[in-house]
């Protein structure tokens, strides 16, 4: 039973239904790798043993009676960025350390009634605001492959734990980046919908015109089955779309010869490894042997995206985050003399750097006299740049390039400079802009750390990414690499 | 010295009469206790997300429509941020570039009778924000986010009125038409109708404007006419002492009648309003609005235009009867019972009735005297039952005890006298009672004839038909 840890969530689903171990089994495993690996890699910042047991123990029960939800007692752990009814949920900050949401947010719910049974709470860069997880309240979180480099952010603490086998799969969520590349930096696949496509709904908002929930798992065939149950239209989201899910899991093994793949011009300039850009020419072959056509594609505003996104994200991040303001729940200070001093004091101190940072640059960027030169005009570029995207997918099936520039960097390396930090997300950012469905899935080791693949597809194309991911999975084995420590 | 102009618009807060909230699910019921009715949207927890109330954009395409004005077939919410313990989510949701309402008009009518349009520049939907309470705290603030939420219509005139009679007039038919529509309860005392003037002051003949302030969050119709009128006094002492106007937002004192500097325009928030990412452009389609057309119900003026047309009431009656659809409807149903009489029924219902419940601060639904009952004693006027004076007296046991007008005359013996030989018998002994005054007046001294009726009228306890009494008696009196 030790290597229940090495199955993919969708083996885990059958061995369960099959009755080859229990769900509890199964829980105490995970729980015990968490206390076991979890103090190197800080991955978890709530750990919720006694309800995941508690879980597992109706799901044994429902599964004894021959009930078969998708993903019943299978454990996975959520990004504290989802509020969780009766548990602690954070968002990384000291701003919420304190705080119990009262709800659960509409992924959470899904994923519960599907039979999911939660591990607990993982880390993250503070309100999802970062690329190295290095800004959490809670500690920097380590990647498996090399404790001495980041996982990547925002979801740094979900693609540890996957990477590090503490969790199966893992809930994340992407703002520019945040799924993708902490899944090209510890070698998992990551998927991050179409906007619209998954309520977000008691997620809690970083830039609400672009936040987008996915996961992070092994492989695409997991991935499948977990958006699978995430997936949907919510009343209680207004930007959720009603378009109906498709069974992902249907279409995976769909042949791909004849797949028109642009491979993005503007992704292979100046400021990708070398040895990345090797990978990823490698994994291309791979598709042209599947019998896929490699078309180069010039999204001429792509360069433009961080930019435009360091003044739309920040913009929205500064509105969103005023009611975190010391009155109602969250960080207070203490002893305020007055309403200026409560504010003033709740935020300075309940606020990381970073966060701050942003909220500052949306402030300014809002402003009387500034909204226009900046936000109104990113707004344009965004149009156009989204313009690029639908242009491109009216010769192509899929774009595909690299995920990140480089593999994962140094603990520390970039916390002082904050531009080359917001460099890390030149490939991804353009997807969220766009509001385009994206992946990346492992396909290979520069150094010994991981290199993502990137792909992007047209607006509710995930089925055709999952199908295209799953197709590569086949022919590779990138996405079963274990880092040694943690095999 | 210069005389001065005034130059007077409105901005008006119609909070629409949804049983929930704009964004949220909360009952917008008025006086619970303090944030009973606030749910986790309402009170700006993380992760919730606003969800817009159809119903509201409803109530604001009825206005539009109401108003002449166009309707947009895609508005956008915008955020307006600032930092205040009653504001949850440190940003209000409101319409700022592109409201749903744009470029009506309203007709108002003035007190010599005469008319004029005014223009109302937009109506935009909005979410109220919350109460602070200041007082029972010691030193310290209450919040209460029962109205946290809550929808708006913010209504904003042109600067096209011209004195604080023009203003209350503007918002009387505001308030009037709000309550039309059934969108608003107009209930002033709650905060469900409220308003801010902007108000500034120019030369007679100047086209420029001058500095504006505005007056917040006024209340009543009296207020507003007295915080105008002080302000503009205030303004135009200013200027002529050789002073200048800082543009700046004032409160109106009711205790002291004047208002005081709140912030200048200098201290004025940025706020940095932008579209809220959380909600999509709202789109309207020509089949909605239709629909919404289809449910407008006969408005004020056309109904005014119908009593004169229709009833053959003078302009001001018509006015006064439309003031309310309530109003109106108890009249017609007066009417309606009566058979006609339309003109008798207007005097009562605005003379006698008005008044009966302006004693006790009463609306109309609230009157003691329903219409069937007050068609029943106009009625006994029409057929000569009784008099118009006896009517009163009628009225006034009917208010009072709830009895019928015909309960009243029988019991209390009221009913007319209207045999030309009793009331020949009447004047007969009048006449032999006052030999003096007879001879007075048969030499000349005709003002002695009310004398004579008066002396009949208290001999019949007034229950004689008082055009019978005058032709009885000039006949006899002339011998």
């Amino acid at each position: 039973m030790s290597e229940l840890h090495h199955l993919t969530l969708a083996e885990l689903a059958a061995g369960l239904r099959a009755r080859r171990f229990s769900s509890v089994e199964l829980t105490k495993h995970f729980l015990d790798r968490i206390a076991r690996f979890n103090p190197d890699i800080n991955a978890f910042i709530t750990v919720t043993a006694e309800q995941a047991l508690a879980a597992a123990e109706a799901a044994d029960k429902r599964l004894a009676a021959g009930e078969s939800t998708p993903l019943l007692g299978v454990p996975i752990a959520h990004k504290d960025i989802f509020c969780t009814d009766g548990v602690l949920t954070t968002c990384a900050s000291r701003m919420l350390a304190n705080f119990v949401a009262p709800y659960d947010a509409t992924v959470v719910e899904r994923l519960a009634s599907a039979g999911a049974v939660s591990l607990g709470k993982a880390n993250m860069d503070e309100f999802a605001m970062g690329s190295s997880n290095e800004t959490s309240y809670f500690g920097p979180v380590k990647n498996p492959w090399d404790t001495k480099k980041v996982p990547g952010g925002s979801s740094g603490g979900s693609a540890a734990a996957v990477a590090a086998r503490l969790a199966p799969a893992a809930t994340a969520t992407d703002t520019g980046g945040s799924i993708r590349q902490p899944a090209a930096l510890t070698g998992l696949t990551g998927i991050k919908p179409t906007y619209g496509r998954v309520s977000r709904y008691g997620m809690i908002a970083f830039a609400s015109s672009l936040d987008q929930a996915g996961t992070l798992t092994y492989t695409a065939q997991d991935a499948a089955l977990l958006l699978g149950v995430m997936a949907g239209f919510d009343p209680r989201d207004s930007t959720s779309v009603d378009v109906p899910v498709p069974d992902y899991l249907a279409t995976l093994e769909q042949p791909l010869a004849g797949l028109k793949i642009g491979l993005l011009k503007e992704f292979f300039e100046k400021g990708l490894e070398e040895q990345s850009a090797k990978l990823v020419r490698e994994a291309l072959a791979v598709y042209e042997k599947l019998g896929a056509k490699l078309v180069e594609v010039s999204l001429p505003n792509l360069p433009l995206s961080v930019p435009t996104y360091y003044v739309v994200a920040p913009a929205e991040c500064s509105s969103n985050l005023s009611r975190f303001d010391g009155v109602r729940f969250g960080y207070r200070c203490e002893n305020p003399t007055d309403l200026l001093d409560l504010y003033t004091r709740s935020r300075g101190e309940g606020f990381g750097a970073e966060v701050k940072r942003r909220i500052m640059t949306g402030t300014y960027v809002l402003s009387a006299g500034y909204y226009d030169a900046y936000y109104l005009k990113a707004q344009k570029v965004r149009r156009l740049i989204a313009d690029d995207f639908a242009r491109a997918f009216k010769e192509v099936d899929v774009l595909m390039g690299p995920t990140s520039p480089t593999t994962a960097f140094d603990i520390g390396a970039k916390v002082d400079d904050p531009i080359t930090m917001y460099l890390n997300d030149i490939y991804t950012i353009g997807a969220n802009l766009a509001g385009l469905p994206a992946m990346s899935i492992p396909c290979g080791f520069a150094g010994g750390l991981p290199v993502g693949l990137q792909i992007i597809g047209p607006h509710f194309s995930e089925a055709k990414l999952l199908n295209v991911a799953h197709g590569y999975q086949r022919e590779t084995d990138w996405h079963r690499q274990m880092p040694s420590a943690y095999a | 010295m210069p005389s001065w102009e005034t130059v007077i618009g409105l901005e008006i807060h119609a909070q629409l009469a949804t049983k929930s909230k704009i964004f949220s699910g909360s009952s917008t019921a008025y006086g619970a206790a303090p944030n009973t009715q606030a749910n986790l949207v309402d009170l700006g927890y993380p992760g919730v997300l606003p969800v817009l109330n159809r119903e509201a954009v409803r109530m604001a395409v009825k206005f539009g429509l109401a108003i002449g004005a166009n309707i947009a077939r895609r508005s956008i919410f915008a955020r307006k941020n600032y930092f205040y313990p009653d504001l949850p989510k440190g940003y209000q949701i409101s319409q700022y570039e592109k409201p749903i309402v744009e470029h009506g008009r309203l007709e108002i009518v003035l007190e010599d009778g005469s008319r004029k349009t005014i223009g109302i520049t937009r109506a935009h939907l909005e979410e109220d924000a919350g109460k602070s309470l200041h007082e029972d705290f010691h030193g310290l603030s209450g919040i209460d986010l029962n109205r946290a939420g809550t929808p708006l219509l913010e209504i904003v005139s042109e600067p096209d009125m011209r004195s604080a009679k023009e203003a209350v007039a503007y918002m009387k038919k505001i308030h009037t038409l709000v309550r039309y529509l059934e969108i608003c309860d107009g209930n002033m005392q709650e905060g469900s109708f409220r308003c801010d003037a902007n108000v500034s002051v120019r030369p007679v003949g100047q086209e420029k404007f001058g500095t504006r302030c505005e007056i917040k969050n006024l209340n009543s119709f009296r207020f507003i006419e007295r915080a105008i009128n002080y302000e503009v006094a205030r303004q135009i002492e200013i200027l002529e002492n050789g002073g200048t106007i800082r543009q700046e937002t004032r409160l109106y004192d009711p205790d002291k009648g004047e208002t005081r500097a709140l912030r200048s325009k200098e201290e004025a928030n940025d706020y940095r309003y932008f579209p809220d990412p959380d909600l999509l452009p709202l789109a309207l389609d020509d089949e909605f609005i239709e629909s919404v057309r289809s449910t407008l119900p006969e408005l004020p003026d056309e109904k005014a235009a119908r009593y004169v047309e229709q009833f053959g009431l003078s302009a001001y009656d018509a006015g006064v009867l439309t003031a309310s659809r309530e109003m109106g409807d108890y009249y017609e149903a007066v009417v309606d019972k009566l058979g006609g009489h339309a003109k008798l029924a207007a005097n009562w219902v605005m003379g006698e009735l008005s008044g009966a419940l302006n004693k006790e601060n009463l609306d109309i639904t609230q009157s003691r005297i329903d219409p069937e009952r007050l068609a029943g004693l106009l009625a006994r006027i029409v057929d000569e039952t009784i008099s118009g004076k006896i009517a009163k007296d009628v009225f006034e046991l009917m208010w009072s005890e709830g009895r019928t007008a015909d309960e009243i005359i029988e019991a209390e013996g009221l009913k007319q006298i209207t045999d030309t030989g009793a009331i020949e018998k009447f004047i007969d002994e009048v006449m032999a009672a006052n030999p003096k005054q007879l001879a007075e007046y048969r030499s000349g001294k005709d003002k002695l004839f009310g004398f004579f009726v008066g002396q009949v009228m208290k001999q019949t306890g007034g229950k004689a038909n008082p055009a019978q009494v005058n032709e009885l008696l000039k006949k006899k009196l002339s011998g």
